[in-house]
């Protein structure tokens, strides 16, 4: 959103400025257990984005009068590195990592089984190394990934996905340019089971047929990327299964 | 090829027939269970349990666990059990002859202690004694640490694989349900008795384990110090 710009986003054919269709996604890879002292992290690259999250506990709340004696807290704390941007971040909370602090952790907090777990609490450091639109969606979904290396009882993975409204077409995943310069940007995050909606936020303006178009495209990639979450956390054990039979 | 057993991970649907779902899993549709945890499935005739890789420890009454003084009252110590929550130990469920305001001289902070859990409540607040048979405190050895889960693995059926363990390396083993595990004896053979229970934590969604284990023990066997037997 924002500025206007002669960029051309998006082409007759239907290709973005990367190569990619409208509903095509960036290459997703991610990892677990990548920090020994974590009690569960994973580490995500989503197309430019560079996300490292470590989760620890759940540990007894502190200070005491935020514990919930019916449940867990869950807190996450989402940051950017001064270096992850093109112009130097000031380092330290803003109001905008703030606001994401808070939505991820609600997002978080509908997965995971809080209620097992009085009066404690459980941390989740999000820290983006690189950023390249779409931080907070690939951070939440790095984030369950590593609830769940963490051995933290969950109802349902949690998956995050954006799209948006670029060159007057609905397109997946937005980009840099896209973000910056495009027409609208909706991140969403579903629970790919129940296909619960967790978070969802907007920004710039949809028509009521330009949202429905843009969730159901958000819809099918949850199913895709709840796939590359299950595949990073069996992967090592199936690594280690073949491993022993050489 | 050692096989694994099927492994899933949260929300996923648990195949059934009869069996009942016991751990590990919630009621998510009519007749459906999905699992909480990512883990591996474990099934008998009547069971299943979905057993998770690693985790938290819940304590549960009667659970034999080892635990650190993390802190000293009056009349009572804090315990860290290894689990998000502490416990307590009363003077009076000491095997001592306690009084009040004097009773660092029988524990101090940083001690370790072989317990059991007398009690738990809702808000998960618990209680351990001393009181039983082969309940003390654990002095001298070394503690090392694994994920909760995976402490039935450490044991084996009745023992078995602790009692190899043991039994090959010639050190005296206290494993806690909590995950802790305390060890005694030669410094090389406790090296080995560590690198052995680790071999098992990192193995324990395998089939088969309990041979590969004794194949290992008996290609040590000339590294363990003489006196073992």
């Amino acid at each position: 959103m924002g500025t206007a710009s002669d960029i051309k986003l998006i082409d007759e054919n239907n290709i973005r400025l990367d190569g990619r269709g409208p509903d095509e996604l960036r290459p997703i890879k991610i990892e677990t257990n990548v920090l020994n002292r974590a009690d569960g992290s994973s580490f995500i690259e989503w197309g430019g984005n560079k996300i490292m999250v470590a989760v620890y506990g759940p540990r007894e709340a502190y200070p005491k009068h935020n514990q919930d004696i019916n449940k867990a807290i869950v807190k996450a704390r989402y940051n950017m590195a001064a270096f992850s941007v093109d112009e130097r971040k000031r380092p330290g909370p803003d109001r905008r990592s703030v606001e994401i602090s808070k939505v991820v952790s609600e997002a978080l907090e509908a997965a995971i089984m809080v209620e097992l777990f009085p009066r404690a609490q459980i941390d989740v450091f999000i820290e983006v190394l690189q950023a390249d639109a779409g931080t907070r969606i690939a951070g939440l979904t790095a984030a369950s990934v590593a609830v769940a290396a963490a051995g933290i009882p969950m109802r349902d993975m949690v998956v995050g996905c954006t799209a948006g409204k670029v060159g007057n077409k609905i397109v997946l995943d937005l980009s840099k340019e896209e973000d910056n310069f495009g027409q609208a940007d909706l991140p969403m995050g579903i629970l790919p089971k129940s296909d619960r909606v967790v978070l969802m936020q907007m920004d710039g303006d949809l028509s009521v047929e330009e949202f429905e178009q843009a969730t159901s495209m958000i819809m099918k990639a949850t199913k895709r990327i709840a796939q590359i979450q299950r595949e990073a956390l069996t992967k090592k054990y199936e690594i280690q299964q073949k491993e022993q039979g050489e | 090829m050692t096989e694994t057993k099927q492994i899933v991970i949260p929300g996923d649907e648990i195949e059934r027939t009869n069996e009942k779902v016991r751990n590990g899993a919630y009621k998510c549709g009519q007749d459906k269970y999905c699992s909480e945890y990512f883990g591996i499935v474990q099934r008998n005739d009547q069971f299943i349990d979905i057993v998770p890789f690693t985790g938290p420890y819940f304590p549960r009454k009667d659970d034999k666990i080892i635990g650190k003084i993390l802190e000293i009252g009056p009349s009572m110590w804090t315990v860290d059990i290894n689990s998000p929550y502490h416990s307590l130990l009363h003077m009076n469920d000491t095997p001592w002859r306690t009084s009040a305001g004097d009773i660092k001289r029988y524990l101090a902070i940083g001690d370790y202690i072989y317990g059991k859990i007398m009690s738990i409540n809702e808000l998960r607040e618990s209680w351990v004694t001393l009181k039983d048979a082969g309940l003390r405190k654990l002095e001298g050895g070394h503690i090392i640490s694994i994920p909760a889960p995976k402490v039935p693995r450490i044991i084996g059926k009745g023992g078995s694989m602790v009692n190899m363990i043991k039994d090959a390396t010639g050190t005296r083993i206290v494993v806690g349900q909590n995950g802790l595990i305390w060890l005694d004896g030669i410094p090389k053979n406790i090296m080995i008795a560590i690198d052995a229970i680790k071999m098992v934590e990192n193995e324990a969604h395998t089939v088969g384990l309990t041979d590969r284990m004794e194949a290992y023990l008996e290609s040590k066997k000339g590294e363990i110090d003489g006196n073992s037997k």
